[in-house]
């Protein structure tokens, strides 16, 4: 089960519609071996289209080398489906490489940049088997300190 | 000569769980049969009919080896390796 905050889940959405026609991706970084997605990290499509994409190869240096010295690992990789559902194409499943990470699909295919709900699916996807499972949204983290006495 | 390479979690079968291991080469090419020798599979997974496979980046001190001659890249005592699967999809 992937558990991600409203806030999170809201970033996410938010970069698929707006980079709609074309596919958005990021990760979203926690610590080592908690499977919290804490950290939102939005990338650029280095593709920019509507049916791939790819982080670019120095982003992603820069990305694995920032989450090293914080101990962090992608807990979550998300991208969008802009034309298809919500769920992970051959060529995802293909090239999924991260064994300990939840997929993450958004599909903007039916209101595109425009406000209205999306479909958002998560995914482990492991020796190219793919297994959905469920998402639970908690209330932001930020909502949760402040009523902390 | 020694060189530090990177592991990347998926890779990590191949190096009984390390994220980091030694190898020698004076080139990537070089490195890669080095690591094979140790790692046995791992060349496989770096190499598609003797080029580095498009969605595996290798970088060497901070730079893309696809900038830096690729396979045929050189390398020196101290050098870091690091390798990291394409983050990609359809």
């Amino acid at each position: 089960m992937l558990t991600i905050d409203q806030a999170t889940y809201d970033a996410i959405v938010a970069h698929a519609k707006r980079d709609h026609p074309d596919e958005a991706c990021g990760i979203v970084a926690g610590p080592e071996g908690s499977d919290r997605p804490a950290r939102f990290i939005e990338m650029i499509n280095a593709a920019g289209s509507p049916t791939f994409y790819e982080f670019d190869s120095t982003d992603l240096f820069q990305l694995y080398k920032d989450m090293d010295e914080r101990d962090e690992e992608p807990v979550v990789v998300y991208h969008s489906h802009t034309a298809t559902e919500a769920y992970p194409s051959r060529t995802d499943i293909g090239l999924a490489s991260e064994p300990n990470a939840h997929y993450v699909l958004v599909s903007t295919r039916e209101h595109g940049n425009n406000d209205g709900p999306v479909e958002f699916r998560s995914y482990r996807i492991i020796d190219g088997v793919v297994t959905e499972e469920d998402v639970t949204i908690t209330p932001p983290q930020k909502s949760q300190e402040e009523s902390t006495p | 000569m020694a060189i530090e390479v990177r592991i990347p979690t998926i890779l990590r079968p191949y190096t009984d769980g390390a994220k980091a291991v030694e190898a020698d080469g004076a080139t990537l090419t070089a490195l890669i049969d080095d690591l094979e020798g140790n790692h046995p599979g791992l060349k496989d997974r770096l190499l598609d009919n003797g080029d580095l496979r498009r969605f595996v980046n290798v970088y060497i001190n901070d730079e893309d080896v696809r900038f830096i001659g690729g396979l045929d890249a050189e390398l020196a005592d101290g050098d870091q390796v690091v390798v990291l699967p394409a983050v990609a999809g359809g």
